[in-house]
């Protein structure tokens, strides 16, 4: 109403944003470590279907899987993985706000719950796959 | 001589220029100076033409945010001598329209604001007359809710989410943690209305946690929390309307 419209400068947003600050870095590559996890996923129902086509087809698979470059290609995802599960347990307690009355439950108590579980877990997985 | 230090300032004229520019100061450097105290000497003793907002001075108003050197912090805050022999570079906050060299446009985070319903909402039918005094609350249910209650408006969340300076429909952090901090006071009940604008493409679902506005929150507010918590929620509404479609909606 006879208010006139200021002129604005809109600056850019280049794509590279989150090459400007080490916390948006970190959060890229948090990003991309949905992918191994993705991936690592999908490998894991290969390893199955394998299973199901007998020990001729599991046992080449398994040869394969004892490469170089499989085991290199291993141990990327395990770091992908890792950094993955450390950085979301650690944001954990942001989300699962508990109280005990007026006092809120520290967050390295909840985040330490998601750890333990997580130790127990494998372990679990360990001694299955161990055969113990 | 004594020591001096220089920064180097964002400048935008509407009426004159077409792109911003830098311009260096050099300033006395002081020991006890904040950033904005070498700001005010630049106004007051260099070129008065300097515009920028200010008023307390004392990390409350939330009017003096400004990047740092690429970080949005409340230049009452810092001081020259976390810099100092450095160069500060002294910009408006990203995401937002400048309207003239360090002062940016905050029509769009206000109108977020206002539509957030920032305040209690009491149900039709429990609403008291005035001279039954005020609803009461517990220390217990007054914590859940206090730390998203301590929002000064400053905007330095909204400069530091790279989705908000992507997409400026996003609602963002403060407007989003002040719906969450009503919606978890035990007097208000108007979840239900504010629900269709947080639980909207444009509210929480548009926020992936980088989390920086909750790291470079000057009151410990936790947005990037808030945010998370809402989602939580509204998922479990999601699948109480879709398990229980018969359950009775509050």
């Amino acid at each position: 109403m006879g208010k006139k419209e200021m002129s604005t400068y809109h600056r850019p947003f280049p794509n590279t944003w989150w090459l400007k600050r080490k916390p948006y870095v970190l959060f890229m590559i948090r990003e991309l470590t949905s992918v191994f996890v993705a991936g690592y996923c999908i490998f894991l129902l290969v390893f199955v279907y394998k299973l199901t086509q007998g020990a001729d087809v599991y046992g080449n698979f398994i040869d394969a899987l004892k490469s170089p470059s499989s085991v290199a290609l291993h141990f990327i995802a395990l770091a992908f993985v890792l950094y993955h599960t450390i950085t979301w347990f650690n944001l954990t307690p942001k989300i699962l706000v508990l109280y005990k009355g007026e006092e809120r439950i520290p967050q390295g108590l909840v985040a330490g719950m998601f750890y333990a579980g997580w130790v127990v877990v494998s372990v679990i997985v360990a001694l299955f796959v161990l055969g113990m | 001589m004594a020591e001096t230090m220089k920064l180097e300032i964002f400048r935008y004229h509407p009426e004159k220029d077409n792109e911003p520019t830098f311009q260096t100061y050099e300033v006395p450097f002081l020991e006890d100076w904040v950033i904005l105290d070498a700001i005010n000497y630049i106004k007051d003793e260099i070129d008065g033409t300097l515009s920028y907002r200010w008023s307390c001075q004392m990390g409350v108003c939330g009017s003096c945010g400004m990047m740092i050197n690429g970080v949005p912090k409340l230049s009452c805050a810092v001081f020259l001598k976390d810099y100092y022999p450095d160069k500060i570079r002294v910009e408006p906050l990203t995401g937002f329209p400048v309207e003239r060299d360090l002062i940016f446009q905050m029509d769009d985070f206000m109108t977020k604001l206002t539509e957030i319903q920032p305040y209690i909402i009491r149900n039709k039918d429990e609403e008291k007359p005035l001279d039954e005094g005020e609803y009461l609350q517990t220390p217990a249910e007054l914590a859940r809710f206090k730390p998203y209650s301590m929002c000064i408006n400053c905007m330095l969340c909204y400069a530091a989410c790279p989705v908000y300076a992507l997409d400026s429909t996003f609602i963002g952090p403060a407007a989003i943690a002040l719906g969450q901090r009503y919606n978890m006071d035990s007097r208000d009940h108007g979840r239900d209305a504010r629900q269709e604008l947080i639980a909207s493409h444009e509210g929480i679902w548009e926020c992936t946690f980088v989390g920086e506005c909750s790291a470079v929150c000057p009151k410990d507010v936790d947005p990037a929390a808030a945010i998370q918590r809402a989602k939580v929620s509204s998922t479990i509404d999601w699948f109480k309307d879709v398990l229980i479609p018969w359950g009775k909606k509050k």
